[in-house]
């Protein structure tokens, strides 16, 4: 696989979102990595709006197999997602389970006029029927299952995608 | 495996919750961790999480509760749980059914959590030990207060709410005051407390309300509420109970108010920023003062508010192992 330029990869998400941006429009992150990317993507293209942060733990479909996340964090919505444009945020893509656990909490919020998916990184391997409007690269094998990709924020806020072989 | 704490499954993960006393300070913390993103739930649209979807919740109350059953309940249904109350006081043991047969009989109607509050001490721990000899360990037991013994939930959301407001436990002084005795709820507080490291845990209350030998669970006894209020950052009140007041162990509720009812006054003692915390329901002018009840100090409600947040916390920990 080619190195990922993690930073390169957000000033081409940040110009894919630009022109569909709406007055309205507000940044949803998905803890941890896709609310560094909703972060940083908020002052890309200024929007007044701080971003929400959701935590999926309590709607996994894995909780019965698994158990709890051994760290859960706050949901963080700090605004009306009623009648809302929505864009949730994630860094990577690959089974769609998560997408589909935040889309179940953000409805228990309010009913948004619109959810786009914007995402670093598509590294195939879907299980659910997940698309997402605004990528950034699309890998163009699907990376096994034994590897994990994910997004890293150093001390200085920089961001960069580690690959991580199991 | 003989000497594993029956609470804990063999990889150490929660399997019931019994009592505080013997738990390991990182479960503790592990829960309290835990509940505060359930906090937030409160706030939302929609108050409910698909956690516990499809499992049956059997609230056995073998001594009326009105207050903590509703806890329970409301903490079960934000979860999405079933939950069924049984007031087990006025149906099947006045029939003359045992405690071991009515688990059973539930069990057969696929209970998957038992939440026990009962007069005698142990019993959850019977019910726990049960399940666990007939091989039925995917069913989990809550001690929701059992007689003189413990009442660990309400322990918990006592150091979750003194976690909220005060942070640290190592530095801090806490005074627990009053009916020591017959309190389940002041055994669960005191094993937490040790466990969290708070430096000093003081008790105080009169001679006949404070256990013999209590000093060794590792607290200063204090017979003198204003040297035991002195200088603590917070002060737990426990209920005194009315219903025990006829006996010889009391004067009347105003000679008690008088001696050990918390008042402006004495709260003055203890640092200024101290918090005032009650696991009611409040006698008001028996052992607490309506000024401070109403005061800036008192963080009595947000309690309650907490403790559906810990009850969730456990209750989704206990399901998903």
């Amino acid at each position: 696989m080619q190195p990922l330029d993690a930073e390169a990869l957000c000033l081409q998400l940040a110009e894919q979102i630009r022109p569909h941006l709406k007055p309205d429009t507000v940044l949803v992150g998905i803890r941890t990595g896709g609310l560094w990317l909703a972060e940083r993507l908020h002052k890309l293209l200024d929007i007044t709006q701080p971003p929400g942060a959701i935590d999926t733990s309590f709607y996994r479909d894995d909780y019965g197999a698994k158990g709890l996340h051994a760290s859960p964090q706050r949901t963080e919505i700090p605004f009306s997602i009623e009648d809302a444009p929505v864009i949730l945020i994630d860094d990577v893509l690959y089974t769609g389970r998560t997408t589909r656990a935040a889309l179940n909490e953000i409805f228990d919020f309010g009913r948004p006029a619109s959810v786009e998916l914007a995402v670093l990184v598509d590294r195939g391997g879907r299980e659910l029927p997940v698309a997402a409007r605004y990528c950034a690269v699309t890998l163009p094998t699907p990376l096994p299952s034994a590897h994990t990709l994910q997004l890293e924020r150093a001390t200085d806020g920089s961001l960069n995608l580690r690959l991580i072989d199991a | 495996m003989r000497n594993r704490n029956p609470q804990l499954n063999s990889n150490g993960e929660l399997q019931h919750l019994l009592t505080l006393d013997g738990l390991p300070h990182e479960v503790i913390v592990s829960i309290l961790d835990h509940a505060a993103p359930f906090t937030e739930v409160a706030e939302r649209e929609v108050k409910k999480l698909p956690l516990l979807r499809g499992k049956s919740i059997f609230n056995l109350f073998f001594e009326n509760s009105t207050r903590t059953r509703t806890t329970f309940e409301i903490a079960a249904k934000r979860l999405s749980a079933d939950v069924v109350n049984l007031n087990v006081s006025t149906s099947s043991t006045a029939k003359g059914e045992s405690l071991l047969d009515t688990v059973d009989n539930l069990c057969a109607m696929q209970a998957d959590m038992f939440v026990v509050r009962h007069a005698a001490s142990g019993a959850p721990v019977l019910i726990a030990q049960h399940l666990q000899a007939t091989g039925r360990d995917h069913i989990h037991v809550i001690n929701a207060g059992d007689g003189r013994h413990a009442h660990p939930t309400q322990g918990l959301l006592d150091m979750y709410t003194i976690r909220h407001f005060k942070g640290d436990f190592t530095q801090l002084t806490v005074a627990i005051i009053g009916d020591v005795l017959h309190s389940r709820v002041a055994r669960s507080q005191i094993a937490a407390l040790t466990a969290l490291g708070v430096p000093e845990v003081r008790v105080i209350g009169p001679k006949t309300l404070l256990p013999t030998e209590i000093e060794k669970l590792g607290v200063r006894v204090f017979h003198d509420m204003s040297a035991g209020l002195r200088g603590v950052d917070v002060v737990m009140m426990l209920r005194l109970q009315n219903e025990r007041m006829n006996g010889a162990l009391l004067p009347t509720p105003q000679e008690y108010f008088k001696v050990w009812g918390l008042t402006s006054a004495k709260l003055a003692l203890a640092k200024p920023d101290a918090i005032v915390m009650h696991p009611g329901p409040i006698n008001r002018g028996v052992e607490i003062d309506s000024a401070v009840v109403d005061g800036a100090q008192a963080v009595i409600l947000p309690q309650v508010t907490f403790g559906i947040a810990v009850r969730m916390a456990v209750m989704s920990m206990l399901a998903g192992q």
